[in-house]
């Protein structure tokens, strides 16, 4: 790998969007009335996120996460927050699997919105964990609101 | 590439791995040490010329493999500075020799009211045995605090070691800090009301004399990969009065002495802890590891990595917003510089070194008593080793400060 590819793979995982994410979070925080929550750790590095849900009739209203981590953890759930408001179920589903492909394929998917920004991690195989672990605690708050 | 300024002359190439990519800065030898070709040679050899189980053939070939694993464990001890080779057990490294000493050692010694007491530098495998062992038996599990510099807080440790204090078990080196405990210090403390003084060195072994004679603790564990050896072996040497008290960790074969229907007497040490088919080319393997160390000298591996960490704490001071852990005197740590980097996380700043071919570790160090009370939940972790040069640290600080250009940018 030469200084200058080096340099476009760390631009890809790192970009401007990403950083500014990390810098200043949106949808973080509490959330009132939620209909359910789940809470998602990595042992391995300490991240930690909560991600807590408002569902009715089968459509999240609101979501709003809290936690610790890296920057690819803390964008990713900046920007899922974001993308799930005003969605199905069974659309955040969907788009869970979208997101994963996209790990594989390092292809931005522009159903994804913002989160197409985070392809670059496609290159980095040991980071994919940080990039899953906000839908997957999202994925526990939905279970748990459905169970509701 | 000489290093003339730690003395030491450049051991890059003695290493297949690192000569094969002369681009790679290995700076996480505390997790694992690369090998030198000695060691993958000893491995060869033993398969092509003494591979048979050792103690159990009459004929020839098997005792030539026999040879080859005393010959080892002579070699292992004599390096260690233990006189009496008998008393080194095999085990797959520290954490087995821990859990060999919890069980084998602890179960029948540490009873209800009785007392443990560990250190807050301590790797999980020299906390989490204890802590369980003191949660099975109902004995207190009690943590000595560090002072400011990171240092084991021995006034601390004095008040804890109380009379009903059966053990003290505590790290040679921290490989989370680099800290470098006052061995003799602390088994002066556990031997004054009669305490066991057990020693993890996994972080000690492969970078200081150890001395096991002249040290006093009543235990040594080490592991073979973190010193130049293969994955798989290490041992604990043990002085003769817990050894006799020892009962078996697990049972099989080469532990016996006689099996009758109903019980069954034990074999003599080392072999009554060393159940079943032993790890000969691992003991093979970590044997010439411990010649190459003893001709490159560790007084030399010690005075290169005590120049590598002062070279290394300048350098890394004059990155902005960079916080580094430990003790703040060389004297007193080892080749471990462990730190953060201002707002970006230690996970960020390792993909960062990463794609510039420097392998670092992030995370807690399996450590994690400590990382809370560092209020850290994570740390950027270089440690060095007998191939690292100034230029590895010169890398190291020039892909930091790319880091913060490149994650400061747009702020």
């Amino acid at each position: 790998m030469t200084p200058l590819e080096r340099g476009a793979r760390l631009a890809a995982l790192y970009q401007e969007r990403i950083l500014d994410h990390y810098r200043r979070p949106r949808h973080k925080g509490a959330l009132e009335q939620a209909t359910g929550s789940h809470g998602e750790k990595n042992p391995l590095c300490g991240d930690a996120v909560c991600v807590a849900v408002r569902v009715s009739g089968g459509t999240v209203r609101d979501a709003r996460y809290t936690g610790t981590g890296c920057s690819i953890m803390q964008a990713t759930a900046s920007m899922l927050m974001e993308l799930v408001r005003d969605r199905s179920c069974a659309e955040v589903v969907a788009l869970e699997r979208r997101f994963d492909a996209m790990l594989e394929s390092g292809v931005a998917d522009d159903a994804l919105g913002e989160l197409g920004a985070l392809a670059g991690v496609a290159a980095f195989p040991t980071r994919h964990t940080c990039a899953r672990l906000p839908w997957k605690a999202l994925s526990g708050a939905l279970e748990q609101s459905s169970g509701k | 590439m000489a290093v003339a300024d730690t003395g030491l002359r450049d051991l890059r190439p003695d290493f297949p791995l690192l000569a094969a990519n002369p681009g790679l800065v290995y700076l996480d030898s505390a997790a694992t040490s690369q090998k030198p070709r000695v060691v993958l040679d000893a491995l060869r050899a033993y398969y092509e010329t003494a591979n048979a189980n050792p103690h159990r053939g009459a004929y020839k070939l098997s005792g030539a493999a026999t040879d080859a694993y005393h010959g080892a464990r002579q070699a292992i001890a004599e390096f260690l500075g233990a006189r009496d080779a008998e008393t080194l057990l095999f085990t797959r490294g520290t954490t087995e020799a821990v859990n060999l000493l919890a069980t084998g050692w602890g179960q029948a010694h540490v009873h209800r009211g009785d007392r443990i007491v560990v250190t807050r530098l301590e790797h999980h495998a020299n906390f989490v045995p204890w802590q369980q062992l003191a949660r099975a038996v109902g004995a207190e599990f009690r943590i000595c605090e560090l002072t400011k510099d990171g240092q084991v807080d021995l006034d601390q440790m004095r008040a804890l070691v109380t009379a009903n204090t059966k053990l003290v078990a505590f790290g040679h080196v921290s490989n989370a800090l680099g800290t470098i405990n006052d061995v003799r210090e602390i088994v002066k403390i556990a031997h004054a009301i009669g305490a066991v003084a057990f020693c993890d060195g996994a972080q000690g072994a492969p970078h200081l004399r150890v001395g096991f004679d002249a040290l006093g603790v009543d235990a040594y564990a080490f592991s073979g990969h973190k010193m130049l050896g293969p994955m798989g072996i290490g041992g604990v040497i043990v002085r003769r009065p817990v050894l006799e008290a020892m009962h078996p960790y697990q049972f099989g074969g080469d532990m016996i002495e006689f099996v009758f229907d109903g019980d069954t007497t034990w074999n003599v040490p080392p072999h009554k802890f060393e159940a079943g088919t032993p790890n000969v080319e691992g003991a093979v393997g970590l044997a010439a590891a411990v010649r190459y160390l003893d001709g490159v000298g560790m007084e030399a591996i010690r005075a290169h990595e005590v120049a590598l960490t002062r070279y290394a704490m300048k350098q890394l001071a004059e990155i902005e917003d960079l916080h580094l852990f430990g003790p703040t005197d060389v004297g007193t740590r080892s080749g471990v510089v462990s730190f953060t980097l201002g707002d970006i996380h230690p996970h960020d700043v390792s993909t960062m070194l990463d794609v510039d071919g420097i392998c670092v570790r992030a995370g807690h160090h399996c450590a994690q008593p400590l990382m809370r009370a560092l209020h850290q939940s994570a740390t950027v972790r270089a440690s060095f080793y007998v191939y690292n040069s100034t230029s590895d640290v010169d890398a190291l600080v020039a892909s930091l400060q790319r880091a913060v250009a490149r994650f400061h940018a747009g702020a």
